[in-house]
């Protein structure tokens, strides 16, 4: 422990070191450079997203739950999207497009990996702050920024973009294609430059700061995987965002200056465009190059966040630490070469397409090691059911059941039946978007203490918790029959076709389940912002844990440690080992000190921490 | 332990470099990106063929010249010969420049030959290829002139070195990536 027990008269002159002015409001709560505060800034706007699609997602659950009914209160909310209680036809279109971007890209792109990510990798991996504070914190503002565009284009006159969040050409290439596809859609694009800026800047920053400023003795094999999670997900940002730029900068091209990249032989009201020799097919290729990377950039910092929580509440080493490592490299490698699974049925050759299907079907040998690995890590654990615990396993009990329908849709001679219908909305809800959602509220309640101080009302948390997985369940299980009559995705109402009428009470069910299930996120609110200001005081290490955040003081201060960063010894798992007092033992633990416990393998495996021990004496 | 404390959190350019070194991977996954597009969209049929502007073979001189004065630069300013490793830099950026001249000059030679921006995808894609490089090139100078500034203002050598080595790393990149889309191009009619 000689690392940590450091003399504190080194605070001053290290706080003179690092701040050579005095901090204003300006500097410390808006455009800070501090990695702790830029992870608050990314969480509270990424939860005003979340309500902003959430709201969107209750508004055209009324619409598809009682089709034919008016509801006046819609109108005084919407205005004229919503006359006489209805709402309009291209505004469903736009609420549906804006709320599959929120969701993928505002919130659990940007508001999970920017809150984690930012919060984590330098707590973890022992570093003063991020390899450019000054670039993350222009991550954050054109988050912010683009955040902003993609709301305000909620207000404009002629609708926001409402082609899909997928925005396939020539919908969203033509302006005059629907009231959606005119500056609705140009606002989009500006957002999303803007964010895809903002997400490789803040790439870059993790990715660098990961593989050049670990502490001493943090080897990447030492690291916990919550940081093996959040660096590969930053490699699979830049490596696949800068092609959906270069798909949208065709994009632009095509929209506003004339070209034909996507655009050919198309009639508008009876005349012919000049557009001539383009392929819309093109676009798909570009935009799902990183698309699917995308849905990944979504889970797998969930997946680490799990893996992190999981082994600590459960007082147990994580079950195959390497393997677990070995799955996410395996599923993010093959989430390069899956992308054409979502274009089985664009005319694709069926030889590529069994391509496509074979490497779409192997991820789920990594996939299925990782949930294994988690259950292996819950049997006959110690298990601390804290309301990070509950939504962890929530997660894993969610990644079960939605990937197990991906096995259904990776095949391409069934996809073509279940293709764009709500069998498909059942799957990447259920596998990647509920999922990844219970991985942020996971990391929100079990990294609460180490952001704000305090800790979070653990009642209020389970209720929280059981709230919204019975209604994750009861909205999303239901879609799969849905979807497996043919009932397809994005349909205004269901009473204009025969024999989608059956399905009306399911959907009036699956309504309920959401307004009920959107009605707990309140609870999640209240609990969160109360807790700012209100809720008990957190201790240096309120869940027991071993990793190196929980080693620096409850107090924020620039630099992370006072004094010297802590030198590592051991791997982040060490629980429950035979022998050692605690059930725990943190990575700052010499081997030295914990000699009745040592086992032939720490020295076996590992060479390094016999070194450091050595010098440690 | 106050030497220990310093010794750690002293400036280290190896972060920072390899920031830039990721930005050169995403630039690269954006042009992999484009010149994809390009194959898939000409395996498709109904392609212009037309012949590349000749001014692109003189610029594309330019710009090889353009790294070794910008190489010979860089080992000036490490052997601390000052006024030497100016006009590397000087040279390097009135290259570049010239690069970026001529290669404006080319789309003027295309327009002549009616090979337009809006027109078959064919065409339009060379702009949108030769234009994003150009930006690219726009950046390098700029980086080409905080190089510059640090010179005449006298900063530290090792800060003078670091912004030499990122300009370098920099404009080698972009060098690099313009012989690799001019020769895609020229096979890929």
């Amino acid at each position: 422990m000689s690392t940590q027990a450091l003399d504190h008269t080194d605070v001053h002159a290290h706080s003179d070191h690092h701040e050579h002015h005095p901090e204003t409001f300006w500097s410390k709560y808006v455009f800070s450079m501090d990695h702790k505060m830029i992870a608050k800034q990314f969480l509270i706007t990424g939860i005003i997203m979340a309500i902003i699609g959430m709201v969107l997602s209750v508004l055209f659950r009324i619409q598809l739950g009682w089709p034919e009914e008016s509801f006046p209160f819609l109108e005084r909310i919407l205005g004229k999207w919503a006359k006489d209680g209805r709402i309009d036809p291209s505004f469903y279109m736009s609420m549906v497009t804006i709320h599959g971007t929120i969701m993928v890209f505002f919130v659990l792109t940007a508001g999970l990996s920017g809150t984690f990510s930012n919060l984590l990798i330098p707590l973890q991996v022992g570093a003063r702050d991020m390899a450019s504070p000054f670039i993350n914190m222009l991550s954050y503002w054109f988050f912010f920024t683009a955040s902003v565009i993609m709301t305000y284009s909620l207000m404009i006159e002629t609708g926001p973009a409402s082609g899909g969040w997928t925005i396939y050409p020539p919908l969203s290439a033509l302006p005059k294609a629907m009231p959606g596809s005119g500056l609705g859609m140009t606002l989009w694009l500006l957002s999303m430059g803007l964010f895809v800026a903002s997400s490789l800047m803040g790439g870059i920053n993790y990715i660098s700061t990961v593989l050049n400023m670990r502490t001493k003795g943090m080897a990447m094999t030492k690291m916990p995987l919550t940081i093996w999670a959040f660096f590969l997900t930053a490699v699979l940002g830049v490596l696949s965002f800068p092609v959906l730029l270069a798909g949208v900068i065709l994009l632009i091209f095509d929209r506003s200056f004339g070209t034909s990249f996507y655009l050919s032989d198309i009639y508008i009201g009876g005349e012919a465009l000049p557009n001539h020799g383009g392929s819309p097919v093109l676009f798909q290729h570009l935009f799902w190059f990183l698309g699917h990377p995308e849905v990944y950039i979504i889970i797998m910092p969930a997946l680490g966040i799990t893996s992190e929580i999981i082994a600590t509440n459960a007082r147990k080493p994580i079950f195959g630490y390497r393997a677990m490592i070995m799955s996410l490299i395996g599923i993010a490698f093959l989430s390069f070469i899956v992308w054409g699974h979502h274009m089985f049925v664009t005319g694709m050759n069926p030889f590529l397409g069994s391509v496509f299907m074979f490497t779409t079907l192997i991820i789920a040998v990594p996939s299925a090691v990782k949930t294994f690995n988690y259950l292996a890590t819950l049997w006959k654990g110690n298990i601390q059911f804290t309301p990070a615990m509950m939504f962890s396993m929530g997660l894993v009990s969610l990644f079960i059941s939605g990937g197990l329908t991906g096995i259904f849709l990776g095949n391409a001679a069934l996809d073509i039946n279940l293709h764009d219908t709500y069998f498909v909305v059942a799957h990447f809800h259920i596998v990647m978007g509920s999922s990844a959602m219970f991985g942020m509220f996971a990391g929100v309640y079990h990294w609460y203490p180490k952001m704000f101080g305090r800790m979070m009302d653990a009642r209020l948390g389970y209720f929280h918790f059981w709230l919204t997985f019975i209604a994750v369940y009861c909205v999303f299980f239901p879609m799969h029959f849905i979807g497996l009559d043919g009932v397809p995705r994005r349909y205004y109402a269901f009473t204009s076709f025969e024999f989608m009428n059956e399905w009306l009470v399911v959907n009036q069910f699956i309504s309920i389940a959401a307004i009920i299930g959107s009605l707990a996120q309140f609870i999640f609110l209240y609990n969160f912002f109360r807790s700012i200001f209100k809720g008990e005081k957190a201790t240096q290490n309120p869940w027991k844990s071993n990793t190196l955040e929980w080693t620096t003081p409850v107090e924020h201060i620039h630099g992370n440690w006072p004094g010297e960063i802590p030198s590592v010894y051991r791997w982040p798992y060490d629980y429950s080992k035979p022998g050692h007092d605690e059930d725990f033992i943190p990575q700052t633990t010499p081997y030295s000190e914990t000699i009745s416990s040592n086992i032939p393998t720490d020295f076996g495996i590992h060479e390094e921490p016999v070194k450091a021990e050595e010098k440690s004496n | 332990m106050n030497t220990m404390t310093v010794e750690q959190d002293k400036f280290n350019p190896r972060p920072v470099k390899f920031v830039l070194w990721l930005f050169i991977l995403s630039s690269i996954m954006m042009f992999a990106g484009l010149t994809s597009a390009y194959i898939v969209r000409q395996a498709e049929g109904n392609w212009k063929i037309f012949d590349l502007p000749s001014i692109f073979y003189i610029t594309t001189v330019l710009i090889l010249l353009s790294s070794a004065t910008m190489h010979y630069s860089v080992l000036q300013a490490k052997k601390n010969n000052i006024a030497k490793q100016q006009i590397g830099l000087w040279l390097s950026f009135l290259l570049g420049a010239g690069f970026l001249a001529g290669q404006y000059m080319g789309w003027q030679e295309l327009i002549a030959n009616k090979v337009y921006f809006v027109g078959n995808p064919s065409e339009s894609f060379v702009y949108v290829i030769s234009g994003l490089h150009g930006a690219h090139i726009v950046a390098g100078l700029l980086l080409m002139v905080s190089a510059l500034i640090g010179v005449y203002r006298n900063i530290s050598q090792t800060k003078n070195i670091f912004r030499m080595e990122l300009t370098s790393i920099f404009w080698h990149f972009i060098d690099i990536l313009w012989i690799y889309l001019f020769v895609f191009l020229l096979i890929n009619r």
